[in-house]
C-alpha cells in the first residue's frame, strides 16, 4: 500500500480519469511551479475502479483551477488549510482560455504570428463550445457529459 | 531640430487612454452607428464638395497582404476624395512581410506613419491582432474567409438606397458560402434588421460555416433555408446576393475545378425572377454572372462599387472623428 503524507496548505484533485493525472500536471503548469506535488496514479476508487490523485502544496492562489473545468468538472477539488478540507471548489467552464488549446485552423492567423497568444472563448456553454478569438473556427471540449 | 518628446507626440497621436475604435467585423457598430454612417454616405453622396477637402493632411496606409484590385483602390478612392492621402503596398511580397515581420510589428511601425490604416491579409484575425497593437484605427479590409466588413457596409448602402429600406425581404445568397467572408458578415449584419429571411444556395461542399449557421441564423430565431438549386430558388427572392467560387481558398486544384462553374446566373434564369428583384455581387465576377446580364436593369453590381466608395468614405470620417462643420 502506497502512502502519501497530508498536505498542510494546497489542493488535492480527486477522482481524476485514470491515465489523465499527466496532462492535468501540463495543463496546470505544475512543471513549472517550485512546491512540492504528488501524482498517485491508478488508485482504487470505488465508484470509478481506478483513478488518479494530484496533491498540490503551494497557496492555493497560486494556482489557476480554472482550466479543470475545461478538462472534466467530475473532478473533486479539495482545499487543504492547517491540514484539513477547508472547502471543495466547484468547477464550471472558464470563460476564456488562453494558451491551453491551440487553433488547428490553418488559415487562422495564430498560425504563423510569433508570441501571440492561444486565446479561446466559450461561445456556447450548453454545448460546451469554444471559438478561437481571432477565426472563430469551433473547439469542442472534450470532458465527458455528467 | 526636433526635441525628442516632438517626435514621442509625432509617433503617438492617441494617449493610451483613448478608446480607439477600429471595425473588425460589421458588429462593431450598432443599429443606430450603422444608420448615422450611412446617412453620412447618402450625404456624401449628395453633396460630395461639401467633404473634398476634410481629411487634408492625413493619411491612410493600405496594408494589402494579398491581392486586391477592387476594395484597395475603392479605400484609396475614398481617402483622395476626402483630400487626404495615402501610401502602403499591395502584395506581401513587396511588405516586410516578405523578410518574416509580424504584423504586430507592422502595425506598430505604420502608426508612427499614417492616422488610419485598412489591413487585407490571408490569414483570418490578422487585422484583430492589429488592432490590438495599433496606435491608429485599423479597418479590417477582409481577412482571409472569415470577414469583409466594408463590403457589408456596401451592401447595406446599396440595400438600402435602391430598396428604401433594412428589413422586410427575402434575400438569396448563392455561391460560395462557405469561404465567402461576405456573405458571412453580410448575415451577420442584416439578423439585426426586422422580417428578413434568408434562402442559401450552395452546393454541398460549400455550405455555410456551421459557426454561421449556428450561433447566427438558429441562435438569433432567423427564418432561413438551404438549397441547392438556383432555379428553385430564384422566384422568391427579392434580393440575390451571387458570389464568386474563390480559386485562393482551394488547397486542391481538383475541387475548385468542379466547383467553380456550379451556378451561372443568365438570362434565362432571370426569366425566373421578379421584375423588381435587385443583383448585388461583392465582385470581381468570373463566370457565375453572365455578361449578358449586366443591360438588366435589376443587375445592381456596379452601382454597388460605386456605393462602396462612399460608404468608405464615411467610415474613414467615422473612425478619424472628423466632423463637417
Amino acid at each position: 500500500m502506497l502512502n502519501v503524507g497530508k498536505l498542510n496548505e494546497g489542493v488535492v484533485l480527486d477522482h481524476i480519469e485514470a491515465g489523465r493525472s499527466m496532462d492535468l500536471y501540463r495543463y496546470l503548469k505544475l512543471d513549472k511551479m517550485d512546491c512540492c506535488v504528488a501524482i498517485i496514479k491508478n488508485a482504487h476508487s470505488n465508484k470509478m475502479g481506478k483513478k488518479d490523485i494530484i496533491k498540490v502544496e503551494c497557496p492555493i492562489d497560486q494556482l489557476d483551477l480554472n482550466v479543470l473545468g475545461f478538462i472534466d468538472h467530475r473532478i473533486t477539488v479539495n482545499i487543504i488549510q492547517h491540514g484539513e478540507i477547508v472547502s471543495k471548489k466547484e468547477l464550471s467552464l472558464p470563460k476564456q482560455l488562453v494558451n491551453i488549446i491551440h487553433c488547428k485552423n490553418p488559415r487562422c492567423i495564430t498560425s504563423i504570428e510569433q508570441g501571440l497568444d492561444q486565446i479561446f472563448f466559450l461561445a456556447d456553454e450548453e454545448k460546451e463550445i469554444y471559438r478561437c478569438r481571432y477565426c472563430e473556427e469551433k473547439y469542442r471540449s472534450s470532458r465527458k457529459k455528467k | 531640430m526636433i526635441h525628442s518628446t516632438q517626435i514621442e507626440v509625432l509617433c503617438h497621436p492617441y494617449s493610451e487612454e483613448d478608446i480607439m475604435r477600429h471595425l473588425m467585423s460589421p458588429l462593431d457598430f450598432s443599429v443606430e452607428e450603422l444608420n448615422d454612417l450611412l446617412d453620412l454616405a447618402n450625404d456624401i453622396e449628395a453633396h460630395p464638395d461639401k467633404y473634398a477637402h476634410i481629411c487634408a493632411g492625413k493619411k491612410l496606409a493600405t496594408l494589402f497582404y494579398e491581392p486586391s484590385t477592387r476594395t484597395r483602390l475603392s479605400f484609396e478612392a475614398a481617402m483622395l476624395n476626402l483630400g487626404g492621402s495615402v501610401l502602403g503596398f499591395s502584395t506581401a511580397d513587396s511588405s516586410s512581410a516578405a523578410k518574416g515581420e509580424s504584423v504586430a510589428d507592422t502595425i506598430r511601425i505604420v502608426s508612427c506613419y499614417a492616422d488610419i490604416c485598412a489591413m487585407r491579409h490571408p490569414k483570418e484575425g490578422a487585422p484583430l491582432v492589429a488592432s490590438t497593437k495599433s496606435r491608429i484605427p485599423v479597418i479590417n479590409a477582409g481577412d482571409g474567409g472569415h470577414q469583409h466588413p466594408t463590403q457589408t457596409l456596401t451592401d447595406l448602402l446599396t440595400i438600402r438606397s435602391l430598396k428604401g429600406e433594412l428589413g422586410n425581404f427575402t434575400i438569396g445568397l448563392c455561391g460560395d458560402l462557405k469561404f465567402g467572408r461576405t456573405v458571412h458578415s453580410l448575415i451577420q449584419a442584416l439578423i439585426r434588421y426586422p422580417n428578413i429571411n434568408f434562402i442559401l444556395i450552395s452546393p454541398e461542399e460549400l455550405r455555410i460555416p456551421d459557426n454561421i449557421r449556428e450561433d447566427v441564423l438558429i441562435r438569433n430565431h432567423q427564418n432561413f433555408a438551404e438549397v441547392v438549386r438556383l432555379e428553385d430558388a430564384i422566384p422568391h427572392l427579392d434580393l440575390l446576393y451571387m458570389t464568386r467560387v474563390q480559386k485562393e481558398r482551394f488547397f486542391n486544384e481538383e475541387d475548385y475545378v468542379r466547383m467553380k462553374d456550379f451556378y451561372i446566373l443568365d438570362r434565362e434564369k432571370m426569366k425566373l425572377a421578379r421584375p423588381d428583384m435587385m443583383i448585388l455581387h461583392p465582385l470581381p465576377r468570373v463566370n457565375e454572372i453572365s455578361v449578358e446580364v449586366d443591360d438588366d436593369p435589376r443587375a445592381a453590381y456596379f452601382r454597388q462599387a460605386q456605393y462602396g466608395v462612399y460608404v468608405r468614405m464615411a467610415l474613414i470620417l467615422t473612425l478619424l472623428e472628423v466632423k463637417v462643420c
